[in-house]
């Protein structure tokens, strides 16, 4: 029947038609580069290889950089090639901008495209990203304890190719440590945090002959002079950062237990080889709670400390008439956020610091969270973002390479906000506070790892969070419960 | 009776009201008070909103220290500004996440509407083996959290390439509306009366014509009120977007680019007035223009009881 | 005789079939190129990147209502060929199917795999029930249970008693839409955009300080007339977010605040389609407007109250974005939608997450039964 011929020839010609749409091509694949990994080059090999076709970029310097990688990549041979970068640092932020700017020099000198991408609701959006397939190539982590997670998961590409040596040669040895997991190099650390600083104004610390102090004594006996002079609260302090409601309060906790204990015993806190409530640390509570909690320290006492927004904890500080809070601890980049600079800064995005209504170095300065009990020195508490790889192809480990020397610091170091944990970084390049900041890493007795980012996510961004906000409630009372709940919440 | 309804009904405006106080004393009162339950009510829902406004036309500093009523109270010494706004519009993307909203938005909407009114057709004038059950689960999943579907869908999404690309979206919109759509246009559909369908198969006509030719023009105030609050539901929409979509500029929608703004640490936290208002520009205009239809449509059946 | 008929309706058959077939393979091929076409990130050559993106979006509506509608009308093309019991017994399926298939993929599939991880994620050794038990020992989990017990006792009700209120009342005055629109605009308003708001509303200063917050500043304000009159000794702004248990009920009027509009349309058009001959038959038998309101109004809209109580109530189950932007679910506001969160993308346990979803699935059956049922008495059973 011809009816079924028909029929027949109709279903061969739309199979046809199907297959030829299916074969559209999809991904557009870098071009994986078919050099071989050769194992170190040596160190003072000079040669650079200019291969044809090389278009006009400018060749990097002669001598190699130590890193296999990232000597092909200068030589050109990833020319073209693109990597993705995601990472917390916003899009229009100041950081953003830095950021690019310091990558400019890579691509310039490589070829390669770096695509960054800024990634609002960074944790979900990186999570979801990883388990579904769809990583980028290197990501920025804030967290130890998050890549412990994505190498557990076998998401993360183990940097054996690195070159150690060198590596841990030029970091700062907290952080090199702190980018191995299993034994395994999982994670490079390129911006680091020192959050063992108080702010205080200047010029109403002279005005009224305040002195910064130097000892955990001299600070309690200063904030009880500003009481006395009724000249306000000596303390600006508050927690709320909606989600992540509660994280300052940790620093405190780790700055105060880094100078009331050993070393080991923060390690082993971190670890749970000692619970969460180890007798050390609840001491380190009390220490915590003489400031928090003593009468009229506090602006605007807990609730205040519960209630107001991270950003503007510090408003009282900058009042007409002169500072209703004196004192606020916490890193660098609350500078952005003091009084005016908030709008000035949103209007005047690139504009220096100098040029800030209110200029760290100047109107505000900072000093060292003082040591506690002289026996443990005087450690530091910082954090550091890393980067690690999901993706392993020869561009993509030499970006990671290049941000492990000193110019992929250099921009953003000039533009001002930037600590690198490398220890070659030459000092001159920092401008304030960055200056006294690294040296004091590098003089540190101790340099300690933000514990709460270290301990399993349940309880370093969970209970140790809501305990911490519980217990502020409470107005440190009950401080026992609040740190048993935390302990009993460990995992496992 | 039904005479004086009907001499009423054309001599006056608005017969019940007229009524009212035709027939009883003291309902002069009973207006001034219903007024003002009113009045209190509209003022009572629009407050909060409109101390949004007023305070993305000040600098943080201002909306952080005092109330935003000082601002009204006292308009000429305050410090007006409109550098939230122009951060938030001048940031490059904010014309190109415009653009993808509305190409993520539109086709999310028209599509589900399609399939679901097929459906509800279906459940509603078809019988068949299964009805209750299917129709149940349908509506059942309206309950199913997002966030539960995400790594599943994404790693099928990634075999078959559709990560990042606007039909993957589209897709996944039609598939979390659906069950909503199905319910409300099922609601509508249920509800025409028997006999237009009786008449019509008398005629001759199969179920698939009166479907298209009857069924579907009576059915537009029930679709176009769907369709809104399906536009606004993906218009809003960050979760999906992020997972699906992505951050790219060249796909990022209004709600994710507002979130990029406005950071996820809150460093831009005083943006986030301009912010908000900005996103709820579209959607509010959207609810205005095509307010009528919402209200004939969400009769949705459940009415005449 | 037979034999004739049998072999013209054959080929009739036949020929409806070649002509299904045609339709669905043009069709299906129109869809398939198309979604090639779209899935590139193809620029077209020439326009630039907003302008070729307009146009995919616009092929997208086009292949999209026109490709469904051309392959229902091949199905049905198709059905019209086969005998009549067979044809009135598929077709309903080809109109249900397509969604169901949709849905299946989008919502059935991932919840599957969801109770069956809440059930196979278990630690070594343990039983299927684990996480379960687990959840159920927990008192966070306790907490947030309780929470989202509260909330559905307080949130859909006060929606839609104020919606129905604010229907009937708002039926009465002249500007009746410009009200309704103002209630109804924060409908509009993402889940942020709501916490944002109301953030300004529930803002705390220290007692001394200019109060920010709405609330707060209606509060001490109304707090120092009475200190000023001697009725109270001192008034403090209350920190609304951070109190036990009122935080909880502040984020509830939150919800409120946002379902009022979708109850009051739906309501008002209801009580706009109550027969008006009842109610002027009512009226002229000398009834007052409450009784009309009660004994004639609310019966003959009692559909609509439930369809309205029942979505309200499974958004309330759901909510998640609104605690977690205002309070991170901190301070014992915390339900299961935003500790399920927490555990999938925080903690990584894939497990508790899962097991948090089947909890709210669960929670949520009785609430579509009834919806169900009150539907097939007015709908199904037609």
């Amino acid at each position: 029947m011809s009816n079924r011929k028909w029929l027949a020839l109709l279903l061969v010609l739309g199979l046809v038609l199907a297959a030829c749409g299916g074969d559209g091509g999809e991904s557009t694949t870098t071009e994986a580069d078919a050099a071989p990994g050769t194992t170190e080059a040596a160190p003072d090999e000079g040669t650079t290889t200019t291969e044809g076709g090389d278009t006009g970029t400018t060749t990097a310097p002669a001598d190699s950089t130590g890193y296999t990688e990232l000597d092909q990549a200068l030589a050109g041979e990833f020319e073209g090639t693109t990597v993705d970068v995601w990472a917390q640092w916003l899009p229009e932020s100041v950081e953003e901008a830095n950021f690019i700017a310091t990558l400019a020099p890579f691509t310039e000198q490589t070829g390669i495209e770096v695509n960054f991408q800024a990634t609002p609701d960074y944790e979900t959006a990186l999570q979801v990203a990883v388990d579904g397939g769809n990583a980028p190539d290197l990501a920025q982590i804030a967290q130890p304890g998050k890549m412990h997670q994505y190498a557990d998961a076998g998401a993360l590409v183990a940097l054996d190719f690195f070159n150690s040596e060198k590596l841990e040669a030029e970091m700062v040895p907290a952080f090199y440590d702190l980018g191995h997991y299993n034994d395994t190099l999982y994670g490079i650390y390129y911006k680091s945090d020192v959050k063992s600083i108080v702010w205080y104004p200047v010029q109403a610390f002279a005005d009224n002959g305040y002195e910064a102090p130097t000892t955990w004594d001299e600070l309690v006996a200063l904030s009880d002079q500003i009481v006395a002079d009724g000249n306000g609260n000596p303390w600006c302090i508050s927690i709320e950062s909606q989600e992540a409601d509660g994280w300052v309060a940790t620093d405190w906790m780790e700055d105060i237990l880094l100078r009331t204990a050993p070393e080991e015993i923060y390690n082993q806190w971190i670890t749970h080889e000692i619970p969460f409530n180890h007798p050390e640390v609840l001491e380190a509570a009390d220490y915590m709670s003489d400031i928090w909690f003593a009468e009229d320290y506090a602006y605007g006492g807990n609730t205040y400390i519960n209630a107001t927004w991270i950003g503007e904890t510090q408003d009282p500080m900058f009042a007409e008439g002169g500072p209703q809070c004196w004192m606020q601890k916490q890193a660098a980049w609350i500078g952005g956020f003091w009084g005016e600079n908030r709008d000035f800064i949103a209007e005047n995005p690139e504009a220096p610091q100098s040029e800030w209504p209110n200029v760290p170095g100047e109107d505000v300065d900072f000093f060292y969270f003082p040591m506690i009990e002289e026996e443990f020195g005087t450690p530091v508490l910082g954090a550091a973002d890393m980067f690690v790889m999901f993706e392993d192809r020869p561009e993509v480990r030499a970006l990671l390479e290049w941000l492990a020397t000193p110019e992929a610091a250099e921009g953003w170091i000039a533009a001002g906000g930037f600590l690198s944990p490398l220890n070659t970084v030459p000092a001159e390049w920092y401008t304030y506070p960055n200056d006294g900041l690294s040296e004091m890493v590098l003089n540190a007795t101790t340099v300690g790892f933000d514990a709460s980012d270290l301990m399993p996510a349940e309880v370093g961004v969970g209970s140790f969070w809501s305990g911490m906000v519980d217990w502020v409630a409470a107005n440190g009372d009950g401080t026992e419960e609040v740190f048993q709940s935390i302990e009993d919440s460990w995992p496992g | 009776m039904t005479v004086v309804t009907e001499k009423v009904s054309t001599l006056e405006p608005t017969p019940k009201t007229k009524q009212m106080r035709r027939r009883r004393d003291g309902t002069e009162k009973a207006g001034w008070l219903v007024r003002i339950a009113v009045l209190i009510i509209v003022l009572m829902w629009t407050l909060p909103t409109l101390g949004l406004l007023v305070n993305s036309f000040r600098p943080s500093v201002d909306s952080s220290s005092t109330g935003w009523w000082t601002s009204l109270l006292d308009p000429f010494s305050t410090d007006w500004t409109l550098s939230n706004y122009v951060n938030v519009l001048t940031s490059g993307g904010m014309f190109d996440a415009l653009i993808n909203s509305l190409i993520v938005a539109i086709p999310a909407t028209v599509i589900p509407i399609t399939l679901a009114a097929f459906a509800a057709f279906g459940f509603a004038w078809l019988r068949f083996r299964g009805r209750g059950l299917l129709f149940g689960v349908l509506v059942g999943l309206l309950v199913v959290p997002l966030q539960l579907s995400l790594v599943p869908l994404l790693q099928i999404y990634q075999g078959t390439g559709l990560t990042g690309s606007f039909v993957g979206i589209w897709l996944a919109h039609t598939g979390f509306g659906l069950p909503l759509a199905v319910f409300l246009l099922y609601g509508f559909i249920s509800q025409l009366p028997q006999d237009i369908f009786e008449s019509a198969y008398i005629d001759g006509a199969s179920p698939y014509t009166a479907f298209t030719k009857l069924v579907l023009p009576l059915s537009i105030p029930a679709l176009a009120s769907f369709a809104i609050f399906q536009f606004l539901w993906v218009w809003n929409d960050f979760l999906v977007a992020l997972v699906f979509l992505g951050t790219s500029s060249e796909v990022a929608v209004l709600p994710i680019e507002l979130a990029s703004i406005v950071g996820s640490r809150g460093e831009a936290y005083h943006l986030l007035t301009a912010a908000a208002f900005v996103s709820m520009v579209i959607p509010l205009i959207v609810f205005l223009a095509l307010q009528r239809y919402f209200v004939r449509g969400l009769l949705s059946g459940s009415v005449k009881g | 005789m037979n034999r004739a008929v049998q072999a013209t309706t054959s080929n009739e058959r036949w020929a409806s079939i070649t002509r299904a077939v045609v339709v669905s393979v043009i069709t299906v091929a129109a869809l398939w190129l198309g979604l090639q076409f779209l899935s590139q990130d193809t620029v077209l050559e020439g326009l630039p990147p907003n302008a070729s993106k307009l146009v995919q979006a616009l092929i997208a509506i086009v292949l999209g209502v026109a490709g469904i509608w051309a392959l229902f009308y091949a199905g049905n093309t198709m059905l019209e060929s086969f005998p009549a019991k067979v044809r009135d017994a598929l077709r309903p399926y080809l109109f249900v199917l397509p969604a169901v298939a949709v849905v299946g993929l989008y919502l059935i599939y991932p919840t599957v795999g969801t109770i069956v991880t809440s059930v196979t994620d278990v630690p070594e050794g343990e039983s299927f029930f684990y996480n379960y038990a687990d959840a159920f020992t927990d008192p966070e989990v306790l907490l947030n249970l309780r929470n989202n017990t509260i909330w559905l006792l307080i949130a859909p009700a006060a929606s839609v008693f104020i919606g129905l209120g604010f229907a009937a009342l708002v039926d009465r005055i002249r500007l009746e839409s410009l009200a309704k629109s103002f209630v109804f605009m924060p409908l509009a308003i993402s889940f942020v955009g709501a916490a944002v708001i109301w953030q300004f509303v529930y803002a705390w200063k220290p007692p001394g300080q200019p109060q920010i917050g709405t609330l707060n500043a209606f509060w001490v304000g109304a707090g120092e007339i009475l200190v000023g009159m001697g009725i109270l000794t001192e008034i403090e702004p209350i920190p609304w977010l951070q109190v036990i248990p009122v935080n909880t009920l502040a984020l509830i009027a939150i919800m409120v605040w946002l379902q009022v509009g979708f109850a009051m349309v739906v309501l008002s058009a209801a009580i706009k389609g109550v027969p008006t001959e009842m109610t002027e038959a009512a009226r002229i038998d000398g009834a007052s407007e409450r009784q009309i309101f009660f004994k004639i109004t609310i019966p003959s809209i009692r559909g609509a109250l439930l369809v309205v109580y029942t979505t309200i109530a499974i958004a309330v189950l759901k909510v998640f974005d609104l605690i977690y932007v205002t309070t991170g679910g901190n301070l014992d506001t915390s339900v299961v939608a935003v500790r399920m969160y927490q555990e999938m993308f925080r903690f990584r346990n894939f497990g508790a997450a899962t097991t948090m979803a089947v909890i709210l699935l669960v929670a949520v059956i009785p609430i579509m039964i009834i919806n169900i049922r009150s539907l097939r008495r007015q709908g199904i059973g037609a």
